[in-house]
């Protein structure tokens, strides 16, 4: 294949011409997304946290290096699969973005408000937040699920995050469990995960954050949870919230065992 | 001032494989915005990749390629630990040059 | 932490990680008895007089037609069941709420975008007819489905205000007009 035309496949959108079929259609889906799998400019974000991670930064111009993300300061790899989880020095349960705040304001000396300033990007205005979760998330890649329960805190962290999943409300009495508790559903054409079951769990949890291509941005597990929550017409869950986090607790632990995969690609 | 390109090079059996992830909004010139204005045209309209000073790679671009683009291209006679040199031009007159050793 | 317990917990943390906005208020998260009761694992089965408390309560706040008139214009109700917005905090509360039907059901053979939460429709007035008991029935499904089928995962159109009148007089003639492409 000369480069030529390489590049015009590489770049081809995924043309889904009426009258074919609905299961062709999820076919020439999942062959599209295996043809982004190669370039997924998730990586672009990756470099960018990695250098945010390195940068000294904040009032305290201090780098990201000793944040201890459950593993020790500055361990990366591998710290992403034991998320979320109980910290000592906070006494709490927190996700990954939770603690990338803590340590920005602890490490280097940002206002609790000034941190959270712009949780998920959009456009020119971009988020560090999703830019430090696909490199911290890209350093567990292979890495297998495995948030542990033992701590009494994340087991009531789980409860609560199970309760969530369920709790139907709004007006259009939607729960997470409406489109993610039977297998095999599909919402027009995209297939949708069965969260409560652990193959759909796993296979769900390990692939965010995700490079949307629709989008042109890379999103995160915080922000998957408060589009869903928009969608089912909820009001609007708060970043890096309690329940955001239980939610998260819940959902990752559901995917326990499964090999972390992401930042991956999807439509 | 753009983000830095991805640049992958590896050589195998004579034929150097280069990957390159460009930043870049891609706009088309024909989106509109909240308010119903023309979103400005921004893409990218000149790649060209070089090697030993010499341009093993040189395409036109337009508007139909996607935001944060992904090229991947074969050329014939580089070497291990010699560079690879990919820069881009946009229709506003930004340009962006990165460098990448082959492997 | 027991269910109940942790119900309450549950209930508390949601108040406190959400915020109110545009249309999307607080109050969302306030359940009536059927949201409250239905908040359950599909494995879980509720007792047959629960499930029958819930469907005997909605079908009571089905509300008919004024004019007595279910059937309204097919091709209206082709858009509604097309549309996906409305009631999002990121929509705007002047412009019409769709109903969004293809989200989760097959309607039509021209339609190969379609969920399969629900049943398919298609063909859905051509084996029931239409009788004035079909269209009541097909009405009271879109009005409150919960009234024919406890803890239904389909929102309530008419009870929660998601769809107006004549809105749904558009949705029960795509079910139900002979002339729909459903019935083709």
């Amino acid at each position: 294949m000369n480069a030529l035309q390489r590049m015009a496949g590489a770049l081809a959108l995924a043309a889904l011409a009426g009258g074919v079929y609905a299961q062709s259609a999820v076919d020439e889906i999942a062959k599209y997304r295996q043809q982004l799998q190669d370039g997924n400019p998730a990586e672009l974000w990756e470099a960018r946290g990695e250098d945010l991670w390195k940068q000294k930064r904040g009032p305290k111009n201090a780098s990201l290096e000793a944040c201890d993300l459950g593993k020790g300061p500055g361990v990366v790899k591998g710290a992403y699969a034991l998320m979320p989880r109980y910290f000592a020095d906070a006494d709490r349960v927190m996700d990954l973005e939770t603690r990338l705040v803590h340590c920005m304001v602890t490490l280097q000396g940002f206002s609790q408000a000034d941190a959270v300033k712009q949780p998920f990007g959009s456009g020119s205005r971009r988020s560090n937040f999703e830019a430090l979760a696909a490199w911290v998330t890209s350093e567990s890649k292979g890495s297998p699920m495995n948030v542990s329960l033992s701590h009494p805190k994340m087991k009531e962290s789980y409860q609560i995050g199970e309760k969530m999943f369920f709790f139907r409300g709004g007006p259009h009495d939607f729960a997470c469990a409406t489109c993610h508790s039977e297998s095999g559903k599909r919402i027009r054409l995209q297939d949708l995960p069965n969260l409560t079951e652990k193959a759909d769990a796993q296979r769900g949890y390990t692939t965010w954050p995700a490079y949307r291509v629709s989008q042109g941005e890379l999103r995160s597990f915080q922000w998957r949870l408060y589009d869903c929550f928009r969608q089912q017409r909820f009001p609007e869950l708060k970043f890096t919230s309690e329940g955001s986090i239980a939610l998260t607790t819940f959902l990752a632990r559901n995917a326990a065992g499964g090999t972390f995969n992401a930042p991956a690609i999807k439509r | 001032m753009a983000d830095p390109m991805r640049i992958r090079a590896v050589s195998k059996d004579g034929i150097v494989n280069v990957k390159v992830l460009m930043s870049h909004e891609m706009e088309t010139g024909q989106r509109k915005d909240g308010s119903g204005k023309i979103v400005p045209a921004h893409f990218i309209q000149n790649v060209t990749a070089t090697h030993n000073g010499k341009t093993v790679l040189s395409a036109q671009w337009g508007p139909a390629v996607s935001k944060n683009p992904f090229l991947e291209f074969n050329f014939k006679g580089g070497q291990k630990g010699e560079r690879i040199a990919v820069t881009w031009t946009d229709n506003k007159g930004d340009k962006r040059t990165d460098e990448a050793a082959i492997n | 932490m027991s269910d109940e317990e942790a119900s309450a917990r549950a209930l508390t943390v949601m108040k406190a990680s959400f915020n109110e906005r545009g249309q999307a208020k607080l109050d969302r998260l306030d359940q009536d008895e059927t949201q409250r009761l239905c908040s359950i694992p599909p494995s879980v089965k509720l007792p047959k007089e629960v499930t029958d408390r819930i469907e005997k309560l909605n079908l009571e706040l089905v509300k008919y037609p004024t004019d007595g008139r279910m059937l309204g214009d097919w091709r209206e109700g082709e858009k509604i069941a097309q549309r996906g917005v409305g009631m999002q905090f990121s929509d705007n509360p002047k412009n019409p709420a769709g109903g969004n039907c293809y989200a989760c059901h097959q309607m039509t053979k021209e339609e190969i975008s379609f969920g399969t939460i629900g049943p398919s429709l298609y063909n859905f007035g051509k084996l029931r007819g239409n009788s004035e008991a079909i269209q009541r029935y097909t009405w009271g499904k879109v009005w409150n489905a919960q009234a024919y089928s406890a803890c239904s995962n389909m929102p309530r159109f008419g009870h929660k205000g998601i769809l107006t009148e004549k809105q749904i007089k558009d949705v029960v003639a795509l079910l139900l007009d002979p002339s729909s492409p459903v019935n083709k």
